[in-house]
């Protein structure tokens, strides 16, 4: 099962202090992982939500730093991408993984796959026997969509007033954090129906 | 991109003022009052949600919004119940009415969607009273309530999200499927797995004008590559459309691996529960029967299940031979090939007379992709299958491991999925691999460039797999290339860059190493630096060579990142060394730190780095084994005795002279003799004058403070050893507070730095005035240095507390 699913920004932004990451979009799959465990029985709701975003902000640093030092590593230049241009920006995209201990910030042990396009960090968070090949196409699948629905790529801020669309595409392409073996017809099938619901 | 626009937004939501909130609140509650909810109800709906999830801390609605709300999960609209669901998940739990309001709703509804926003919802914010799992439970029974329904009679659509459903709740509670649950659940992922219909789904024949009786024949599915599916349909089947139990089968597929695994591990207690659909069959039965697929229908449900997804997995594995027309194909198929090796794995641990029928494919299917290295990351499942049941099937697995640790890593260094996921094999099959396969540690200088490439991604793996590493056989080959990773790295990048760029290019980064990495004579240089496995020599002669020729890859980000990485291992190295290691194999690891002291890449602060791990584990090592000194006498003190050390390798040399001082006695090492004593203090005497000596021109650089009272402190229990050496002492010692006397000297810049040496010098020209003192002070005996305190009764705290007791308190 996929844990959670988000998009923050990367790199230094003008917006933003340096190091500063800023999660724009987040949703975590499945019951709370606390509300289950002997331990943390005794915190109250309110604790559990703000456990809950500090886990994603975690993964989210995480994240940052690690496209951070890979694309230090590669010595690539960043290049000023425009609407339109998204199937290339995800060409052009870093890619990796990151590796969470358990305890930190999960209970168990977590792959955080994870895709850079410019100045946005797409992650998926894995638990440890999912098929990794796998969640890697769904992500770059999600990701493109992201990209393309709510024109990241240009200076908008869509992402966080229409985050609904991103919804309705997870409902379909990851629904409750499921990944799905989709052949190019079931995916065409379900990606009309997201088309559908964003033309609206 | 993000932009200072939605940076304002972020920070308006987060700032919105109480009064301000209120007013949104009730405006909201009066617009889904309305008949009709537009566009307005939308967008205020969407900014309703991003105030509440722009920050961590929870924000309470008002109780009517609240029900406006969960009303709004039922609506027809898919807009409304995907946003009304979002806020709700942003909010503090639900009470156990509201609860029971969407759960009641739950099996009722006739569209899926709603349903599935609806079990987001519930599932997010289950309150968390005792009965949490009871919950849990009731929603699945729930769910397979409908399941459970003749196919025909459930509207079109509604299954398609109970399987995710149910697997993210397994993932978290397994124990909410009851047996009957897991029974009636085996018996339908059967049905969908294996007997989907193999026609196309509704609209094949759409797009003609005139329908008659022959359009509307029933289309058969077609595989990837175009032609007619001649067998069950599969993930890797495709139609026009598709009906509804055609979706089944991908998401029943999807999660077939976690089911396996949840309930048909072999360790699973409930595995053992007999329900009363086994009743019927022996156990001995069962075992034959599994192995002819024929007679399948006649095993209870799980073996079923089992049986049904063997076959599946053998069609994928067939299927994936098959040139896919698309592009996403080709990839679904190698992901395919993964699962599918994972799943016949898991099935084989469960029931072992499997492996004879599986190991075929495997085998095949391993013939098949070992040469084509864009299929890595389907061999490294393959190679879990030979290490799991290699041994039971008597099959040769050396191609195997030849496969994974020689080529994958020398060649795919760069992929950083490959990587993850090898180190990933490798950490959690390491005890089966020492047991096994134990060989492997020979391929650590290919491990290696995996760190080398992308230290921050796999350093916290590595973390986990040097302890394993280090074995007497590859401990000093391994240090060597320990100290030699960034040159490694800086190798790995030239040999990536030679491939890439033309013969002779113009400028461009790094032309002098990338001409020295071409050059004939210095092939051997790199090519040891690439080598794949361990045992053809400890390290090279030319090294410094080498260090010149990759002196501009000092600067390079991946080489320093990779610096970075290599005292912690370094500190994991020598922690783990310590305790694998007899005493020879330490003192040639003490000659192999001094050596390479001086022999390292020149990254600043890396040498520094370097050096401080190198003090520290000196340090440590003669701790545990004192006659260490005196083994490795001649080298320490040939190191101690050069005078430039004293400058370049300030830590280190401390360290030496200190071991030297402190372990050089008989009482350490009874082949301690007087003349090698006074020849060691004949030695850091001389260094000392010299370095303190007045010849020195002001303005060079002093000796480090430190360096200087260690010396002569090491001096000072030297001469405790050795009577006649202790007025030679005496002798600088009174010379030394001569010269301070005067003022400032040219070896010493801080007047607070000389202040301490001379004081530390008076304190011991005061205690070598008397000899037998100096001695018990500067060399003292072993039941001194480690005091029993309580095995000791002459002073264990306990015994002299209870006797002063008595002595105090009258009786």
């Amino acid at each position: 099962m996929v844990r959670c699913f988000l998009i923050h920004t990367v790199c230094p932004i003008s917006a933003l202090s340096a190091g500063e990451c800023r999660v724009l979009y987040s949703r975590v799959f499945g019951p709370d992982e606390t509300v289950l465990s002997e331990e943390l029985q005794e915190l109250n709701p309110e604790e559990r939500r703000l456990l809950q975003k500090e886990k994603v902000a975690v993964v989210a640093r995480q994240v940052h730093s690690a496209v951070t030092l890979s694309r230090e590593a590669s010595g690539r230049q960043l290049v000023e991408m425009v609407p339109g241009e998204e199937v290339l920006a995800l060409q052009d995209a870093d890619s990796g993984v990151v590796r969470l201990r358990a305890g930190d910030p999960f209970n168990e042990e977590m792959s955080v796959l994870w895709l850079g396009v410019h100045s946005l960090g797409f992650a998926m968070v894995c638990e440890p026997h999912e098929n990794l090949l796998l969640a890697e196409g769904t992500l770059r699948n999600l990701s493109r969509h992201c990209l393309e629905h709510l024109h990241m790529l240009g200076p908008g801020s869509e992402v966080l007033l229409k985050s609904s669309r991103i919804d309705v595409l997870l409902s379909r392409l990851l629904p409750h954090g499921q990944l799905l073996f989709l052949n190019h017809r079931f995916a065409q099938s379900l990606e009309k129906e997201v088309a559908a619901y964003m033309a609206k | 991109m993000y932009s200072h626009g939605s940076e304002s937004l972020i920070k308006q939501a987060r700032e919105i003022q109480e009064p301000e909130l209120q007013k949104f609140y009730s405006r909201l509650v009066k617009l889904l009052q309305g008949k009709e909810l537009g566009h307005e109800t939308v967008d205020s709906l969407q900014r309703l949600h991003l105030i509440l999830s722009a920050t961590k801390y929870t924000r309470t609605l008002p109780s009517e919004l609240r029900t406006r709300l969960l009303s709004l999960l039922s609506s027809p609209v898919e807009q409304l119940q995907v946003l009304s669901s979002a806020v709700l998940r942003e909010m503090p739990p639900l009470s156990a009415e509201e609860l029971n309001y969407i759960q009641e709703n739950v099996g009722q509804l006739n569209s899926q969607t709603a349903m599935n926003y609806q079990i987001s919802v519930s599932l997010t914010l289950w309150p968390q009273q005792a009965g949490t799992r009871a919950d849990l439970s009731s929603v699945c029974a729930q769910l397979l309530r409908g399941l459970d329904n003749r196919p025909s009679e459930a509207p079109a659509h509604s299954l398609m999200h109970t399987l995710p459903v149910l697997n993210t709740i397994l993932t978290h509670s397994p124990e909410c499927l009851t047996e009957d649950h897991i029974t009636l659940l085996s018996k339908r992922l059967v049905d969908w797995l294996r007997y989907a219909s193999i026609v196309q789904g509704g609209g094949a024949s759409s797009g003609r004008f005139f329908t008659g009786p022959r359009s509307r024949q029933p289309v058969p599915i077609a595989e990837l590559d175009g032609m007619v599916s001649g067998d069950f349909f599969t993930v890797l089947c495709v139609g026009q459309g598709f009906t509804e139990d055609q979706w089944m089968n991908v998401y029943s597929f999807s999660m077939l691996h976690h089911w396996l695994l949840t309930y048909h591990s072999v360790s699973n207690g409930n595995s053992t529960i007999e329900t009363d659909d086994r009743s019927e069959v022996d156990g001995s039965v069962v075992s034959m029967v599994s192995a002819t697929s024929s007679s399948s229908r006649l095993l209870p449900p799980k073996e079923r299940l089992r049986e049904k997804a063997f076959q599946y997995c053998q069609r994928l594995i067939e299927q994936s031979d098959r040139k896919a027309q698309k592009k996403t194909d080709t990839e679904l198929q190698k992901a395919c090939l993964v699962e599918a090796v994972c799943i016949l794995d898991c099935v084989c641990v469960e029931d072992a007379s499997l492996v004879f029928r599986t190991f075929p494919f495997i085998k095949a299917l391993f013939g098949r992709l070992s040469a084509d290295l864009s299929f890595a990351r389907v061999l490294l499942p393959i190679a879990q299958f030979y290490l799991n049941h290699g041994e039971m099937a008597a099959v040769d697995c050396e191609s195997v491991w030849k496969l994974v640790f020689g080529q994958f890593p020398a060649e795919l260094f760069s992929d950083p999925f490959l990587a993850h996921e090898l180190l990933r094999f490798l950490r959690l099959n390491l005890e089966k691999f020492q047991l096994g396969v134990p060989q492997y540690t020979h391929f650590f200088p290919n491990l290696l460039k995996f760190l080398a490439w992308d230290s921050p991604a796999v350093v916290d793996d590595f973390v986990d797999l040097l302890p394993s590493l280090v074995t007497p056989a590859t401990a000093v080959e391994l240090l060597h290339t320990l100290l030699d990773l960034p040159c490694l790295s800086a190798t790995l990048i030239l040999q990536l860059r030679s491939t890439c760029l033309p013969i002779s290019e113009p400028g461009g980064r790094g032309l002098l190493s990338l001409d020295a990495f071409r050059n004939p004579s210095f092939r051997g240089l790199f090519l040891f630096m690439l080598r794949g496995e361990a045992g053809s020599g400890d390290t090279i002669d030319r090294l410094s060579t080498l260090h010149d020729l990759l002196a501009e890859a000092a600067d390079w980000p991946r080489v320093v990142q990779c610096a970075q990485t290599i005292p912690v291992l370094l500190h994991i190295y020598f922690n783990t060394v310590v305790t694998v290691a007899d005493e020879k194999l330490l003192a040639h690891l003490i000659l192999v730190m001094l050596e390479r002291s001086s022999i390292l890449l020149n990254i600043p602060t890396y040498i520094k780095e370097i050096h401080r791990v190198f003090s520290c584990h000196l340090l440590r090592m003669c701790k545990l084994h004192p006659s260490l000194v005196v083994d490795q006498s001649h080298e320490l003190l040939e190191f101690a005795g050069i005078p430039g050390n004293v400058y370049s390798k300030e830590e280190l040399y401390t360290h030496v002279v200190w071991v030297l001082g402190e372990y050089l006695s008989v009482s350490c090492d009874s082949r301690c003799s007087v003349s090698l004593i006074t020849s060691c203090f004949e030695t850091l005497e001389a260094v000392l004058f010299e370095i303190t000596s007045s010849g020195t021109p002001p303005g060079t650089v002093c000796p480090a403070p430190r360096v200087i009272t260690t010396l002569m402190s090491a001096l000072a229990k030297l001469a405790s050893r050795s009577h006649d050496l202790i007025p030679r002492v005496s002798l600088f010692l009174s010379k030394l507070r001569t010269v301070t006397r005067g003022g400032s000297v040219a070896w010493c810049s801080d007047e607070e730095d000389l202040v301490a040496i001379v004081t530390r010098g008076e304190e011991l020209w005061s205690l070598l005035k008397a000899p037998s003192v100096a001695q018990s002070v500067l060399t003292p005996s072993p039941h001194i240095t480690t005091p029993q305190w309580h095995r000791d009764t002459n002073v264990a705290m306990p015994l002299q507390l209870r006797a002063l007791t008595s002595l105090t308190h009258p009786q």
